[in-house]
């Protein structure tokens, strides 16, 4: 509580926006894949429409935060929760920006015929992608930090989901020229979800460093997808 | 009632107007000084003050006689909302919970002191919520859709509550089932569709060749035949496993309490299956604790699991030879979370390598078609596990070392 009311306040209006924000960016997420999935084109373009909603809202709040900085001078955990709002907004753009982009590929995803297999594999990481944001945007509201520990392990969960699809789709390829090109989108979309997962996985950093000053315990990487390669003789 | 004697209706009345006196003492105490008061300052009798302070009190203990309080003016608000099954959440104008009933709590977790808008982040539950505080008036109700644990959709309305009180309550009306029926139906054609056509294909064309090149082999035919035979059967196991899947999505989020001892469970499944194992030459090792383990879980359902589990073991990591169930508690929670249960199937065949191991659950998700096929799998048995545990607050978590088994371990919470 602060003895300038009208502090409370921005600093409530900041929450507020950064959640609106969020839930149009879970949505966002939620209607690419759908799109996807089942070809939906007039779903993908609202996607990309709403793309800039998010835009607009990120700008917002920085202004807003850099001007309650400016005003306000605040110090130690308002500053932190200022300086927070920022780093989330821009983490949930990025979000929209990819979930945009996985909606701009559902045209030549699904001119071909997709391996069904494939799709159901970007459902899972989907499903578990949006996961992690909702439980990290939970946490926003409710400040129950101790929770956050098991961000982690699902972001390991999703990395080992995306190195098997990066595989399945590799091989997909080689089986069948004419796979490559749904293949190389889906491949993206693959990895724009996964992305998805670490930028939530940041929110949720951002989230325990302004709520107790203090990183959120490591854990190591697990994505292997980098070293992954296929033998084309053994095939 | 109506007889009671006269005295005890006396008595009765006499506590009535202590407790109406009591209630109005403030009241009361302000009104006698005021007449006191006014009294002196006019240079009034004192017997005329005190005439008009008794008049005063004997209104006050009889006047509210006719408004008898009746159990639902004794009624809580918040006693009425947890008697409701239905999520409610009240809130005041800065969206800030102020009571979420027990049902809410089951759904969205602890709610009080949350802004609303934090929680409920969906579009139009923030154009519904703006709306409310905004206008004050009903708008139209919203859907919402809570997607973990399980998918959950609800038909939100909003309301200011009373008159200036301040306060505006949500509720939400659960509307998943009819949400599950439509999702059921297209899921089941989708994948009845898709996971048919290749036996559907293979049948065909078999009696293609019996119809043409092999009309008069009868080596051929019997051969044949007996592969269509195992395809129409393979079908009618999709058939069922899709079955039991959409059943079990159907049904909603589980009743909380209930419970199963995890031991018991195991120990009837290795006996069902005792013949499976000994037909693949598999033996099965208990390593069971002699109490009971109590986990979160219907028996009929968890039993369901640990079936496809063991069978799973027997079919697939039959050149291990040997099998090992085991059920302990698991050590104290680091987390501060619930204390849980596991309970284990470990095979030592061939295991499965790593980049299948987050997909395994996944539907129709398979290692190797063709030993899938060759074991009567359907691709659904881990997809139906997974289902329960999740439905239970329980995970699967799998473990495996290629050429040395896997263990499959089920984490449930206690009960």
């Amino acid at each position: 509580m602060h003895i300038v009311r009208s502090f409370d306040e921005d600093l409530k209006y900041l929450s507020g926006r950064i959640a609106a924000m969020g839930g149009l960016a879970e949505r966002m997420v939620e209607e690419s894949v759908s799109a996807l999935v089942h070809a939906d084109e007039t779903l993908a373009r609202k996607v990309v429409a709403d793309d800039l909603l998010l835009d607009i809202a990120e700008r917002e709040i920085d202004e807003k935060a850099i001007g309650i900085i400016a005003r306000r001078q605040p110090l130690a955990d308002d500053l932190r929760e200022i300086i927070g709002a920022i780093r989330i907004s821009a983490d949930l753009e990025r979000v929209g920006d990819l979930a945009k982009n996985n909606a701009k590929r559902v045209v030549a995803i699904t001119a071909a015929q997709q391996p069904v297999r494939v799709v159901r594999g970007l459902e899972a990481l989907a499903e578990l992608a949006l996961g992690q944001l909702k439980d990290v945007l939970d946490v926003y509201a409710t400040r129950a930090v101790s929770t956050l520990a098991s961000v982690r392990e699902r972001d390991a969960q999703i990395d080992a989901v995306y190195t098997s699809l990066f595989r399945e789709l590799l091989a997909s390829m080689m089986e069948d020229a004419r796979n490559i090109t749904p293949c190389t989108h889906l491949l993206f979309c693959a990895k724009n979800l996964e992305r998805i997962g670490d930028h939530a996985t940041n929110v949720a950093e951002t989230i325990y460093y302004a709520a107790t000053a203090e990183q959120l315990p490591e854990r190591s990487r697990q994505d292997k997808s980098h070293s992954v390669t296929l033998d084309v003789a053994a095939r | 009632m109506s007889d009671a004697d006269p005295e005890s209706a006396a008595a009765g009345f006499a506590r009535i107007a202590a407790g109406r006196l009591a209630e109005a003492r403030w009241t009361l105490a302000a009104a006698a000084v005021a007449i006191a008061g006014v009294t002196f300052a006019a240079g009034g009798s004192w017997l005329v003050a005190i005439a008009a302070i008794a008049a005063v009190a004997c209104v006050a203990a009889l006047t509210e006689a006719t408004a008898v309080r009746s159990p639902i003016d004794r009624l809580s608000a918040l006693r009425l909302a947890a008697a409701v099954s239905d999520p409610l959440v009240v809130f005041d104008r800065s969206a800030t919970v102020v009571q979420a009933n027990p049902a809410a709590e089951a759904v969205f977790g602890s709610l009080r002191g949350v802004d609303l808008r934090l929680r409920f982040r969906a579009p139009e539950m923030q154009e519904l919520i703006r709306q409310t505080l905004d206008d004050a008036t009903h708008p139209a109700p919203v859907d919402y859709v809570e997607r973990a644990p399980i998918e959950r959709l609800f038909r939100v309305a909003a309301s200011p509550v009373g008159d200036g009180t301040g306060l505006f309550v949500l509720v939400f009306r659960d509307q998943s089932e009819a949400r599950r029926i439509d999702r059921m139906r297209a899921d089941f054609i989708a994948n009845a569709s898709h996971e048919l056509r290749t036996p559907l294909a293979s049948i065909a064309g078999f009696i293609e060749t019996l119809r043409g090149p092999a009309r008069n082999d009868p080596k051929a035919q019997a051969r044949f035949l007996e592969i269509m035979q195992a395809q129409t059967e393979r079908m009618a196991r999709l058939i069922d496993d899709l079955l039991s899947l959409s059943r079990l999505e159907m049904k909603p989020l589980a009743a909380p309490g209930q419970s199963a001892d995890l031991v018991e469970v195991i120990a009837g499944v290795a006996d069902t299956l005792t013949h499976l194992a000994a037909e693949a030459g598999v033996v099965v090792e208990r390593n069971l604790p002699a109490e009971p383990v109590l986990a979160a879980g219907s028996r009929d359902e968890l039993t369901q699991v640990f079936e496809n589990l063991l069978e799973n073991a027997i079919k697939y990591g039959r050149s291990g030879g040997r099998v090992v169930v085991s059920v302990a508690r698991a050590p104290a929670q680091a987390a501060g979370g619930r204390p849980q249960v596991e309970a284990s199937v470990r095979d030592f065949g061939p295991g499965i390598s790593e980049e299948h191991i987050p997909r395994v659950t996944e539907r129709f998700y398979r290692v190797d078609a063709e030993s899938s096929r060759a074991q009567k799998g359907t691709g659904l048995g881990l997809a139906i596990v997974k289902h329960i545990l999740t439905r239970y607050g329980g995970r699967l978590s799998i473990a495996s070392q290629p050429g040395h088994g896997a263990a499959f371990t089920v984490h449930l919470p206690a009960a």
